[in-house]
């Protein structure tokens, strides 16, 4: 599989205090932002974001150019656009990076986006405990203001942009793209039902486009290289560019890497997170946040039938598929976040799903009643499975649990907490049978830990 | 006694509603501030804000009880959060908690008698590459061991939070060790190393040059 051996998205992370304009400019940043507001017309940068066929980098990897097109505005609104930098999804570490370590990149893409679709004013909701982030942001803003390329007339044209940062407090539910604007506008951040969806009426009323920190991010490339050419550095149909892949848990070099969409779970495990950590065996990885369900590297993709997308994979193991929005989600998972968390022979199932499932329910909003019992009662079942006082009905009891929490709710909270737990549950059902009859095997009852020490930690 | 922002925090209150087409949008950004001059959000507080934003001190708690990093009770002087998400846990957080519990005397949720610092748990905070990690006021500490997670809080307990963050916080490196730049990004992705492409559910051969050349 060919590589994009030139860093673009990540370009600037390397350089000395490449947060300061400055040292930003010399590498070229505001460069495609000038030229865009002074010499193209928005509907010219509309088509080229369609043409990169970027998937949303949030999470749900809707393309970005057709969210653009919904765009409804009638006489006299304002159109926002909000960037979505909350980034809470367990395993996912992306977003803070381009934030901490190229801001410059964000707001040029911010200022491009905004005259793109018409809108005067960018919000980016950064979650609340990323005060670092949030002062790096708050200081490219204002050094690019100073330069002219905010304000009343951006580069001296008619078109005034403003960007602000707005900070959370602490809801990982406020990511969802309607809580967020929720809380934006000073409530609890409760998701609303949808339709209406943000692009008809969104922040404050308004039309609205909700795109992630990494998505925004990418439009300086995109309208650079062109979309058509952008796209064609992803290896898959409809799935274009590079991405940023994170890598936590038992591998050698945790960490972000940069490549085009389409390389391979192996591939981000032993070539660039450096293989497992200390050479054990790979049990599973989740694959872009805990919302994602589980791949098993054992088992094989199933698709004998040649209409089948995953045909050209066929019999081959799960983390060889390459990965992409539509691949992923053909083999029953989600390509989500593309931050995978990597666990060796040493994790035991329940626990991890434990540890997961407490998150949810901490983190469930409550407003939803299949949401809202499901999280907690998902969590008692496991609690009992881990403590040895299960019973072999639970096992089906988590499966129910979860069937009955999807589809019924305001958000896609209650999906993104069932799927997982339900591919859990089918990938390794032994292991959940056993701790249903045993309890958890000596040496994993640690309390609440998944597994308590690492070399090197303790 | 009323509660009253100083005057240059008031004058951000006037600059912050400027950014918002409703008065009620600055209420999150209005407690922050509030937050970080009077260390937890106190009826007083929420009496102030109120009135400032013209909402009614219900819908004010509402919001305020909504959000976990807004204390309606007082904390200590440092507050440390550990991450007990699955990243963290399976490099070791558990191992972190345990040992914090045991240096500052009190259990998670708790403040240490002393004062200084109230622990909590805290769900993943986009550090996962980083594990284990702890966050303490404004500011990460990542790739921890127990060994620089007590020179970090002994720090803190001599030296006050911002001369502790200036010596040890990993926000500046993304993570990488003081004194670095970003090293735990890698933008340029490692030569292909056809070697390193083996299943991985197998142990390595005895002779496994895995990683090298790379
Ligand atoms: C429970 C939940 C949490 C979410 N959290 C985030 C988040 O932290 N960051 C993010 O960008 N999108 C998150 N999303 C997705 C957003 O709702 C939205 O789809 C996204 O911001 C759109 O941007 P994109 O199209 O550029 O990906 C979340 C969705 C759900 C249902
Ligand atoms: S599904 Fe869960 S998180 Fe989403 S609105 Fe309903 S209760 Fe809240
Ligand atoms: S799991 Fe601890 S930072 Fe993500």
């Amino acid at each position: 599989m060919s590589r994009s051996l030139e860093p673009l998205l990540t370009s600037r992370y390397g350089i000395e205090e490449s947060w300061k304009l400055a040292n930003a400019e010399r590498a070229g940043a505001y460069e495609v932002a000038r030229q865009a507001l002074t010499t193209r017309k928005p509907e010219e940068l509309r088509e080229e974001v369609k043409k990169a066929n970027i998937r949303g980098r949030g999470g749900a990897g809707f393309p970005a150019g057709v969210k653009w097109g919904f765009l409804n505005r009638q006489d006299g609104e304002q159109i926002y656009l909000v960037i979505n930098a909350d980034e809470s999804e367990p395993g996912t570490f992306k977003d803070r990076s381009i934030m901490d370590l190229d801001p410059h990149r964000l707001v040029e893409g911010a200022i491009i986006s905004c005259f793109a679709i018409d809108a005067h004013v960018a919000y980016i909701y950064v979650r609340g405990e990323l005060a670092f982030s949030v002062a790096r942001l708050e200081q490219a803003i204002a050094d690019a203001r100073q330069a002219g390329y905010l304000g009343e007339r951006p580069f001296g044209i008619d078109h005034a942009i403003e960007v602000y940062v707005h900070s959370g407090a602490g809801a990982y539910i406020c990511g969802e793209e309607t809580a967020l604007l929720n809380s934006l506008e000073g409530r609890r951040g409760e998701p609303r039902l949808k339709p209406p969806f943000p692009a008809v009426k969104g922040a404050f009323g308004m039309p609205t486009i909700v795109n992630n920190v990494e998505t925004i991010a990418s439009v300086p490339d995109i309208v650079q290289m062109g979309g058509d050419a952008w796209s064609a550095l992803g290896q898959l149909p409809g799935d274009g560019g590079v991405r940023i892949y994170g890598v936590s848990g038992h591998v050698k070099n945790p960490g972000l890497f940069e490549a085009p969409v389409g390389i391979t779970m192996r591939e981000l495990i032993d070539d660039y997170a450096g293989g497992m950590l200390g050479d054990r065996p790979l049990k599973a990885v989740i694959p872009g946040g805990s919302s994602t369900p589980v791949l098993d590297p054992r088992r094989k993709v199933d698709a004998p039938n040649e209409d089948h997308p995953l045909h050209k994979w066929h019999g081959q193991s799960e983390i060889d598929v390459p990965m992409g929005v539509d691949t992923y989600r053909a083999l029953g998972t989600m390509l989500g976040t593309c931050c995978a968390i990597v666990m060796d022979d040493t994790v035991n199932m329940v626990e991890a799903c434990r540890n997961l499932m407490r998150f949810y329910k901490h983190e469930s909003c409550g407003q939803c009643t299949p949401c809202r019992e499901g999280t907690g009662w998902l969590v008692d079942v496991l609690d009992n499975l881990c403590n040895g006082r299960g019973k072999p009905d639970d096992v089906d009891l988590l499966v129910n649990i979860s069937n009955n929490m999807m589809g019924n709710t305001i958000c896609a909270f209650a999906d993104g907490t069932a799927m997982p737990m339900l591919g859990m549950v089918q990938k390794f059902r032994e292991e959940f049978m056993d701790a249903a009859i045993h309890g958890l095997p000596d040496g994993v009852r640690h309390d609440d830990s998944v597994r308590s020490m690492v070399e090197g930690v303790a | 006694m009323a509660f009253a922002l100083t005057p240059e925090r008031e004058q951000q209150v006037d600059d912050i509603l400027t950014r918002y087409p409703e008065r009620r949008a600055a209420l999150l950004p209005v407690l922050w501030l509030c937050q970080r001059q009077n260390g937890w959000i106190s009826p007083e507080v929420v009496e102030y804000v109120a009135e400032r934003l013209e909402l009614s001190t219900a819908i004010v708690k509402g919001v305020v009880t909504f959000y976990t990093m807004f204390f309606d009770e007082p904390v200590g002087e440092n507050v440390v959060w550990v991450c007990r998400t699955l990243s963290c846990d399976l490099r070791g957080g558990k191992a972190i908690q345990d040992h914090l519990e045991k240096k500052l005397g009190c259990t998670a949720g708790h403040t240490s008698p002393d004062g200084k610092f109230t622990l909590l748990k805290a769900e993943c905070l986009a550090a996962c590459g980083q594990a284990p990690m702890v966050q303490i006021n404004d500011y990460y500490y990542e790739n921890l061991n127990v060994a620089q997670l007590d020179r970090i809080i002994d720090a803190h307990a001599a030296q006050g939070g911002e001369d502790a963050a200036a010596e040890f916080s990993t926000c500046a490196t993304f993570g990488a060790p003081h004194g670095s730049r970003g090293g735990s990004v890698t933008s340029a992705p490692p030569p292909p190393s056809r070697e390193a492409v083996r299943l991985a559910s197998q142990p390595p051969p005895a002779n496994d040059e895995k990683g090298e050349g790379s």
